[in-house]
């Protein structure tokens, strides 16, 4: 059973205007098996927050800390931290010319398992996990993301997600953009990771939707940097019900 | 140095996004609607903008001809010469033949591919067709040597002839500072298919010019590969015609050479052809490496599309693509696209990089282009380091991706190989 702790964190970036404060205090703790759904309107920093979870060297912390299993993760580079068991499904994956996807997955699992994976049985693993979530064969001699559709690059995040095996996944609105037979797919495969591995899962969501298919044990209203109301799945169905207006009209005063 | 949407792993990459010191890139697409002149500036590392109109600045132009007489001694202000080195180039901007023409001691040496089936190998006169036909030199360098090559070589694959093994030109430079003009014409009859090899290697001043005729229905690749010693010097223009429902593509790769400058131009001969032009440079110190292309949409419905991609290193390496693309009147239906990027390894390089489209009718499929010249992509390092992969790791995997893209276009398995190691001796000498 592993535990990764956000204790309120504080997160700015530089801008050409000077610094700009976008997380203002996030805790938020989650253990391995848990779901936690975060929503919020645009702009309230949940990518903010993803992004910094896996270290990015734009966003900077000036408070607060991040503690896996009570190790600091803020020390650790964006590798340390997918070694350590860490992994982020993009909003936006990034296109990578001339990596094809055999060699950039094989290259990560050896990073992140710390020694190359069995060549027989590896290139099964991909192949069978690459049918289940419907990615065609030949997308593992296309380079990384290039040319994919926005549905494809998901479902080759998720893809990854079931290949390394993390101890805690950050789905950033892996939901967006998706058909409602894609987000079915990308659905059972988080489920998969999440019975299988125990993997606790932090997904950013912006509709409710995707929540018919991943059922969160927490759900928490992200409204200008910060988690404005945290709650159990019912809340989802306000938000549904109302929107976030209850909650911008309170950040405003 | 990604096609931008508007975030990449989360950070803004448009208008919003947040700068990154040295590095500049823009991207544009033109919608079929759009009938606008092409006018805005490129910024960059050592990049220079232009902004062109129809009219007298337009590439269509631009004077060709077989004359000397139209293209005097250039000053370096001219709009072809300006980022070329023109004193390096005075060995091969003379009006002169080539040194110890019709003797042993010619300053290049040629090998070509002999007895392939439907391949036929011989020579063309001025004046005996197709020789002239395709070619239309476009600046001082073209033209003399044209004049100066009595006999082209000519090489036709003939109707209908699938060639499988690549069709071989090598010219290999004996004497550094010799003065040797070159002329070839690759001719593709229709419905053939060949895949044909120009390598340069050695030292000598070349002048060199391609012609290219695609036949009807042909598929052709034109691969010229420079791996020129560092005191050669090479100035040539490969300029091809496609025609109707052929497929062709033309690979540039220049690693060697002190001063190479090479232009790549096509054009069509009816509809529904696809042409592609390719580059890949790297240049180090006290190199120049300059490519050309124009593509020319001078008949509706056809394709096109140009991606050249160059790393520098070293103080004084320096490197310049101009991309000229010109959607005439008649091309409605054109598609067309144009990129350059830039990989700049260490400080003290300068990578030009100008794109420069015209489009003179409202009704095409798409036309765009885009140009980066920079560092490192963050976003890239960051998506795979954020996978576990270390930085060293992933920055290799950066820099031979970038540059293994071009590779993965030329279809000869032993030259792509031949290539990344030649690349992997490149990337050892800054430690990348
Ligand atoms: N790299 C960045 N550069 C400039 N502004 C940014 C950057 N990243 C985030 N922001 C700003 O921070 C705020 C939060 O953005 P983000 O975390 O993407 O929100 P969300 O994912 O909730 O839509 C927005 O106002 C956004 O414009
Ligand atoms: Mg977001």
């Amino acid at each position: 059973m592993s535990t990764l702790e956000i204790k309120d964190l504080h997160v700015s970036i530089e801008t050409e205007q000077g610094t700009k404060d976008i997380l203002k205090g996030v805790s938020l703790t989650i253990n391995s098996g848990e779901i936690h759904a975060i929503m919020g309107p645009n702009g309230s920093g949940k990518s903010t927050l993803a992004s910094t979870i896996a270290g990015h060297p734009r966003y900077e912390v000036t408070n607060g800390e991040i503690l896996l299993d009570g190790e600091d993760v803020l020390e650790m580079g964006p590798d340390e931290r997918a070694q350590a068991g860490l992994f982020l499904a993009m909003q936006y994956p990034v296109e990578v010319p001339g990596v094809s996807m055999t060699n950039f997955l094989r290259t990560a699992k050896t990073a992140i398992d710390g020694e190359a994976p069995k060549l027989r049985t590896w290139a099964k693993e991909v192949r069978e996990a690459m049918e289940k979530l419907r990615i065609d064969a030949d997308f593992a001699n296309r380079n990384v993301n290039e040319g994919f559709s926005g549905g494809e690059k998901k479902r080759v995040e998720i893809l990854q997600l079931e290949l390394f095996k993390p101890k805690f996944a950050v789905l950033d609105e892996t939901d967006s953009g998706l058909d409602i037979d894609a987000l079915r797919v990308v659905s059972e495969g988080v489920n998969r990771a999440h019975d299988d591995n125990d993997m606790g899962t932090l997904l950013i969501t912006h509709y409710t939707r995707i929540l018919n298919y991943i059922k969160p044990d927490y759900v928490h209203v992200f409204v200008d940097g910060k988690v404005a109301e945290q709650g159990g799945p019912d809340l989802a169905d306000e938000l549904e019900a109302n929107g976030y207006d209850r909650f911008l009209a309170a950040a405003a005063a | 140095m990604t096609e931008t949407p508007e975030k990449v792993a989360g950070v803004e990459v448009g208008e919003r996004r947040i700068s990154i010191p040295g590095f500049t890139e823009e991207g544009e697409n033109l919608a079929a609607a759009t009938n606008a002149a092409d006018r805005h500036s490129h910024g960059g590392l050592g990049e220079s903008a232009k902004e062109l109109m129809s009219g007298s600045g337009s590439r269509g132009n631009r004077h060709i001809g077989f004359d000397l007489t139209g293209f005097p001694e250039p000053t370096g202000r001219e709009e072809e010469w300006r980022f070329t080195p023109l004193k390096k180039l005075a060995g091969v901007l003379s009006d002169l033949p080539t040194a110890n023409a019709g003797t042993d001691r010619e300053p290049v040496d040629y090998q070509v591919t002999e007895g392939l089936e439907g391949v036929v190998v011989s020579t063309l006169r001025d004046g005996e067709a197709p020789r002239g036909a395709v070619l239309q030199p476009a600046d001082r360098a073209a033209v003399v040597a044209y004049k100066n090559v009595e006999q082209a070589l000519h090489i036709k694959v003939t109707e209908g002839t699938e060639v499988a093994e690549p069709i071989r030109v090598d010219i290999t430079g004996k004497q550094a500072g010799s003065r040797a003009n070159s002329h070839v014409v690759l001719e593709a009859e229709p419905n053939s298919k060949a895949v044909f090899v120009i390598e340069h290697r050695g030292s000598a001043d070349f002048n060199g010019n391609v012609e290219i005729t695609v036949g009807e229905g042909a598929t052709v690749d034109v691969i010229s590969l420079q791996r020129w010693n560092n005191d050669a010097v090479h100035v040539g223009q490969h300029d091809a015609e496609v025609g109707k429902d052929a497929t062709y593509k033309h690979v540039a790769v220049t690693l060697g050479g002190e001063v190479v400058r090479v232009n790549s131009n096509f054009r069509y001969a009816a509809e529904g052809a696809e042409a592609e032009m390719y580059g890949l440079y790297f240049a180090d110190a006290g190199q120049h490496i300059e490519h050309r292309t124009f593509v020319d949409h001078n008949a509706p419905r056809n394709t096109s599309n140009v991606l050249y991609k160059g790393a520098l290193q070293g103080k004084t390496a320096r490197t310049v693509w101009i991309g000229d693309v010109l959607i005439r009147k008649e091309a409605e239906g054109t598609d067309s696209y144009e990129k350059n990027q830039n990989l700049v390894l260490t400080d003290g390089a300068r990578a030009d990089s100008v794109p420069n489209l015209e489009i003179e009718t409202g009704l095409i499929e798409g036309a765009g282009h885009a140009s980066s010249t920079g560092r490192f992509d963050d976003n890239h390092l960051f998506y795979l380091m954020s996978r576990g992969i270390p930085e060293d790791i992933a920055r290799q995997l950066v820099v031979r991706g970038f540059l293994h893209e071009i590779l993965q276009k030329i279809e000869v398995p032993a030259i792509q190989e031949s290539l990344a190691e030649d690349l992997e001796r490149e990337l050892q000498i800054h430690g990348n």
